[in-house]
């Protein structure tokens, strides 16, 4: 085995668990932008669409590389955009709240 | 220099995913997080840009303002009711940049190809385009251009199974003899087959669970990306990502006991039910009367299911809500893990509705407040409220954690007629003595509803 595949395994198994570890701990509340946050993370993979499409490769390289960037790019920037135009939305009950006829001071048992 | 700066701007920015993702646990530290990972992903983007490897500008320019300007309006325009839609959709493009590069690596180092790589390279590209096909169909079917309902027909299984595996014969043919390039755009066409065959045959109300599991093959595939490229950022990246889609694919499949098989290879609501509903009696009431049941209830609990999305009716919901509230009235949502077409649907639809979260409560909080409930108002949800999942054990849907809501006082069911649910399975709540059915869209019953309780005096003193 390689140097760098072994140092490859031991980076994906670890960041697995650790992917486990941080994942878990979102509640079920925010699933819907935790999705649309690690599809933006992963959208990544445009460090090696932009090796690809700049090395001045055969036309055919480059051409696959630059659809690769766009994917990518589209990815990252409404990936980004619709996760924090969601989050936004998410607020607490305000504190003078409408009426104060007691809703939130109702005991629930 | 550039050899010292780059791994070290990558470091930061997995650094930056990591805590972004972290973050994400809490409403009040997301948008934090958001933030962070935007800094990582800038840094790493604009670190590639100085590599040594990157000699012509252009093209990269063109399809990065490209990006931008598709990506702009994705992420600032979709409504949030076609969210789902757009997220198979963002699956595809970053399954789809995975298995291009994945393509163009195998091609730029053909004849001679080291085994592992070739293997990481095979990886990529079928994770990648089944991804790329099968995200596509499910945004098709959650937009509703392709039917709903599951393509199912006989030995589909078989015939399904063999694509993939002759595909990944050609893989392993390529990792003995990677010179047989002729052997790749096969491998794609069948990664693609594969991919539309497999979410052809998945129904509307299994999404929440095969949009997941596309989420992580789309991380995994960049994962093999890093593997290809040495490149350990994408790995963690990848990890992160795939590690994500795979466990919220296993909370929903739990929170169907399913496994991912029977999802997968189910065919499950397939079966419709022709003409198969039993005339049993039910109790209807009309819009003012379910004012007046909402109006002298202490407390209510609203259960929304995926009719409350297809109908729109989450602002509706919102007002009366309100209205009930400064009525005196105490009320709470019940959130389902499989409600809605992805994990999480009803949480934003209701946020968007300018609902507050911590009014929204999912099934092991609220379950055991059900016995207290006064009114429980169900708009748009079906099985995931069938008391038979507790106690018929020949149901379909038996086994399946439900929201115990047939232990409240009184049940309220707006629906728009006696169809059965995505199970295709007749539920008994709707026949108990205590439920009254609202029928009609939900949008427009809310409404009226709503107009009703406006009407009514308000209350002296609560409770």
């Amino acid at each position: 085995m390689s140097q760098a595949l072994e140092v490859g395994l031991f980076i994906f198994v670890l960041a697995s668990f650790l992917g486990y570890a941080v994942i878990t701990k979102v509640p079920g509340l925010l699933h819907t932008p935790l999705m649309s946050l690690t599809n933006a993370l992963s959208a990544i993979s445009i460090v090696g669409s932009l090796i690809l499409a700049g090395a001045g490769e055969k036309g055919f390289a480059t051409l696959l590389g630059s659809i690769a960037v766009f994917a990518a790019t589209t990815n990252i920037v409404s990936g980004f955009l619709i996760t924090d135009r969601m989050l936004k939305m998410f607020r607490r009950r305000q504190a003078p709240e409408g009426s104060k006829k007691g809703t939130s001071s109702r005991p629930t048992s | 220099m550039n050899d010292t700066v780059i791994p070290l701007a990558y470091l930061f920015a997995a650094a930056c995913f990591i805590l972004a993702l972290k973050w994400l646990s809490h409403p009040t530290t997301a948008r934090r997080g958001v933030r962070t990972g935007e800094i990582g992903m800038l840094v790493a983007v604009v670190a590639t840009l100085f590599h040594l490897q990157i000699v012509e500008y252009r093209w990269l320019s063109v399809a990065i303002v490209a990006g931008v300007a598709l990506g702009v309006p994705l992420g600032l325009l979709v409504p949030m009711t076609a969210v789902p839609q757009r997220t198979a959709l963002s699956h595809a493009f970053g399954a789809l940049a995975a298995g291009l590069v994945g393509t163009a690596e195998y091609y730029l180092r053909q004849p001679e190809i080291d085994r592992t790589t070739m293997i990481a390279i095979g990886l990529e590209v079928v994770l990648g385009f089944l991804t790329v096909s099968g995200s596509l169909i499910a945004a098709g079917k959650l937009q509703g251009t392709l039917p709903d309902r599951p393509w199912v027909y006989r030995g589909q299984n078989v015939v399904n199974v063999s694509i993939l595996g002759i595909a990944l014969v050609m893989v392993g043919i390529l990792v003995v003899d990677p010179g047989r390039a002729v052997l790749v755009p096969i491998v794609i066409l069948l990664s693609l087959v594969f991919g539309s065959m497999l979410v052809l045959r998945i129904g509307g109300a299994d999404m929440p669970t095969v949009i997941s599991l596309l989420n992580g093959f789309a991380g995994l595939s960049a994962s093999m990306m890093g593997f290809v490229l040495d490149n350990e950022l994408l790995i963690v990246a990848g990890a992160l990502d795939g590690s994500s889609g795979l466990i919220l694919s296993i909370t929903m499949c739990k929170a169907m006991n399913r496994s991912f098989t029977n999802v997968l290879f189910g065919g499950f609501g397939a079966e419709t039910t022709t003409g198969h509903v039993e005339r049993r009696p039910v109790r209807s009431i009309d819009a003012e009367e379910a004012a007046f049941f909402l109006d002298a209830a202490r407390s209510v609990v609203v259960v929304p299911g995926y009719g409350m999305a297809a109908a729109q009716a989450q602002h509706k919901v919102r007002e009366l809500t309100d209205a009930l509230q400064h009525r005196g009235v105490d009320v709470k949502f019940a959130i389902h893990p499989v409600a809605g077409r992805m994990p999480g649907h009803m949480n934003v639809l209701l946020a968007e509705a300018d609902v507050p979260y911590d009014r929204l409560f999912d099934l092991e909080q609220i379950n055991s407040e059900f016995p207290q409930t006064d009114v429980v108002l169900v708009v748009g949800a079906n099985d995931v409220v069938n008391p038979s999942a507790r106690t018929d054990t020949t149901s379909p849907i038996y086994g399946m954690p439900i929201l115990d809501v047939d232990a409240a006082s009184s049940i309220i069911v707006v629906k728009r007629s006696m169809r059965s649910g995505f199970a295709g399975v007749d539920n008994d709540l709707f026949y108990l003595d205590k439920t009254q059915m609202l029928f009609g869209d939900a949008k427009a019953v809310i409404g009226q509803v709503l107009d009703e309780l406006s009407r009514l005096p308000t209350k002296e003193a609560a409770g």
